[in-house]
């Protein structure tokens, strides 16, 4: 399946783009960390500590476990810092 | 019941007075401005970075969590992103009740959500370096109080 992953703030500047389409058969969340982790030193960088950063499945907040399907958007981001 | 996010400067006393000419029932109305502050003197601008499809829809959640919670007539959010030099005000809420205590803590509740669930990232730009501001524990923990507390 192919999936949009995003990138925001420090994580985007270690994976090197801020985003891109992903073929993947992961099925859940800490499934895709771990093929995007293989894709390059920047990305092993970004999901180092995974305790470190947060992700939206279709633009809702989601933990690690959250299955994936056919064409989500997922994106990875440190913890927000609005307001 | 309006959420806005932009780049450019907003002005303040306007958008307040069109928000309280627009309120009906209301005794209070607070308001509550972040502007960007440069603790070393040495900081050149700020740049804040946004996830767009989700940025507006999760303010006005937020708003709206705000309005049903405390029971404020209305409520308004504006959130600016892009580059912001010291002094600038980056957001602003409003908020109207019949009294000060739901203003108040209507205002408060949208900031605590604002800071630590609104998906905006600020980056501070000094001469030499730049530096990812990072979130606080005690975001957090003020986050995590609005579920514990009963009902003002």
């Amino acid at each position: 399946m192919k999936l949009d992953i995003l990138y925001f703030s420090w994580v985007r500047e270690r994976v090197g783009q801020s985003q891109e389409t992903v073929e993947t058969e992961a099925v859940t969340v800490t499934d895709l960390v771990a093929d995007l982790t293989l894709r390059g030193a920047g990305y092993a960088l970004a999901f180092v500590d995974t305790g470190a950063i947060c992700v939206a499945v279709d633009q809702e907040l989601s933990d690690f476990n959250t299955p994936l399907k056919d064409g989500c958007e997922v994106a990875f981001f440190p913890p927000m810092t609005g307001g | 019941m309006a959420a806005h996010v932009q780049e450019a400067a907003f002005d303040f006393s306007a958008e307040v007075t069109s928000f309280q000419a627009s309120i009906k029932d209301s005794g209070a109305v607070v308001t509550f401005t972040g502007i960007v502050r440069d603790d070393s003197g040495t900081m050149d601008h700020m740049f804040i970075e946004h996830y767009h499809a989700m940025t507006e829809a999760s303010l006005q959640k937020f708003v709206d969590q705000a309005i049903a919670k405390f029971e404020l007539e209305d409520a308004l959010v504006i959130h600016r992103h892009g580059v912001l030099k010291p002094g600038e005000a980056i957001m602003m809420v409003a908020t109207a009740a019949r009294h000060r205590k739901d203003a108040f803590a209507g205002a408060d509740y949208l900031m605590d959500y604002l800071k630590s669930r609104a998906p905006f990232w600020k980056k501070e730009i000094f001469k030499d370096y730049t530096e990812w501001v990072e979130s606080r524990a005690q975001d957090e923990e003020a986050l995590a109080a609005w579920s514990q507390e009963p009902k003002v």
